[in-house]
């Protein structure tokens, strides 16, 4: 049996590389990005080997994505507009503070933070989403975690 | 630092975003040619349908009682793992059969990807594909039709296996002796079809 079927494969995985993508890019861009990201990953399926873990594979194209989205937003705007302007009605609770700490990380440090304390992958799929070794992983993701923190305690 | 978590939509809005998200691939994927085979399933009298399209035409098309999954798997391995739902793609075939049950239809104007049977079995459900509706043939004249009437029990056996039931109509080929013989789908919709189209006196 080879590669399942694509229909599948968006299936079973549209959860958590939207989860990844509304912590990653924010909630107003996650669509796009995800659409980005299976549209990316539809290119390429055939030529995909049947063994391939096919989790990291897509996380590792959602990881990129959402850093280059990133890279394009800070270039264009100041950080703060991809924070959502209103909570979504769903989430009174939203909180905003920690919204746009996170969109003011560096790409890279915000995508190894979300997969590490949103996702709970461990370090060695964090590392592999972003394509680094697992001790720089790790280094991104505590960098990250240290900046929101400082800047939660700032706002408080 | 568990706030960090904060991050999440909360469950429905999550669950109603990707699959909103997942909606958007299908029509772009759509709209920018990657689907290889679109599949979609369609009303019958005998439940949902799936039928499964390519770009050359009707490739599948499996009845109620085979798995889905099962299905679409097969078409991964054997057409394109590039397999996604498409109602685009399956129009035409879905139109065609709709208008067929409802008695408005002889005819199949779909076109026929074939490249799931080969050999002996592609030349007997070619020649299946010809009998006009309202019409029956026995296996050894369609064995005969496909080049070997000595072949009726191979020719059983592809009619048994056709891809394409009901638009490769396998259901018009009866035994010799005017027994209804086999059908994959159940016997029983072998005689509704032969009813539908009057081949059955009665």
């Amino acid at each position: 049996m080879g590669l399942p079927p694509f229909a599948a494969f968006l299936e079973e995985h549209r959860l958590p590389v939207f989860r990844f993508l509304v912590a990653a890019v924010g909630p107003n861009a996650a669509e796009d990005c995800f659409q980005e990201t299976f549209l990316s990953a539809l290119r390429a399926y055939p030529r995909l080997r049947p063994d391939s873990n096919l989790r990291a594979w897509i996380l590792t194209i959602a990881t990129r994505k959402a850093v280059d989205h990133g890279r394009r937003v800070s270039r264009t705007a100041v950080p703060v507009a991809e924070v959502p302007e209103r909570p979504a009605p769903e989430r009174p609770d939203g909180e905003p503070e920690l919204w746009r700490a996170v969109a003011e990380l560096p790409p890279k440090q915000r995508a190894a933070v979300v997969h590490r304390y949103v996702l709970d992958l461990p370090y060695a799929e964090v590392a592999a989403a972003l394509g680094v070794s697992e001790e720089a992983a790790r280094a991104a993701a505590m960098e990250g975690r240290r900046k929101l923190r400082a800047a939660l305690e700032a706002t408080r | 630092m568990s706030e960090i978590r904060g991050l999440r939509l909360g469950r429905a809005e999550e669950e109603a975003g990707a699959r909103r998200a997942a909606d958007g691939v299908l029509r772009a994927a759509a709209a920018g040619g990657l689907v290889d085979v679109g599949y979609a399933e369609v009303d019958s009298p005998f439940g949902p349908l799936l039928v499964a399209t390519t770009r050359r035409g009707l490739v599948r098309l499996a009845y109620p009682n085979e798995t889905p999954d099962d299905v679409l798997q097969e078409l991964a391995d054997e057409v394109s793992p590039r397999v996604l739902e498409s109602r685009d793609m399956t129009a035409e075939v879905s139109r065609e059969l709709q208008e067929y049950f409802e008695g408005d239809r002889r005819r199949f104007q779909v076109s026929i990807d074939w490249r799931l049977v080969r050999g002996f079995a592609e030349r007997v459900l070619r020649a299946t594909a010809r009998i006009p509706f309202g019409r029956v043939t026995t296996y050894k004249e369609i064995a005969g039709r496909a080049g070997n009437d000595r072949a009726s029990r191979a020719a059983g056996n592809a009619l048994g296996s056709n891809p394409i039931p009901i638009v490769v109509p396998c259901h018009r080929v009866l035994h010799t002796g005017g027994g209804l013989g086999g059908y994959t789908g159940g016997l029983e919709r072998k005689e509704f079809l032969l009813t539908l189209e009057g081949a059955l006196g009665g």
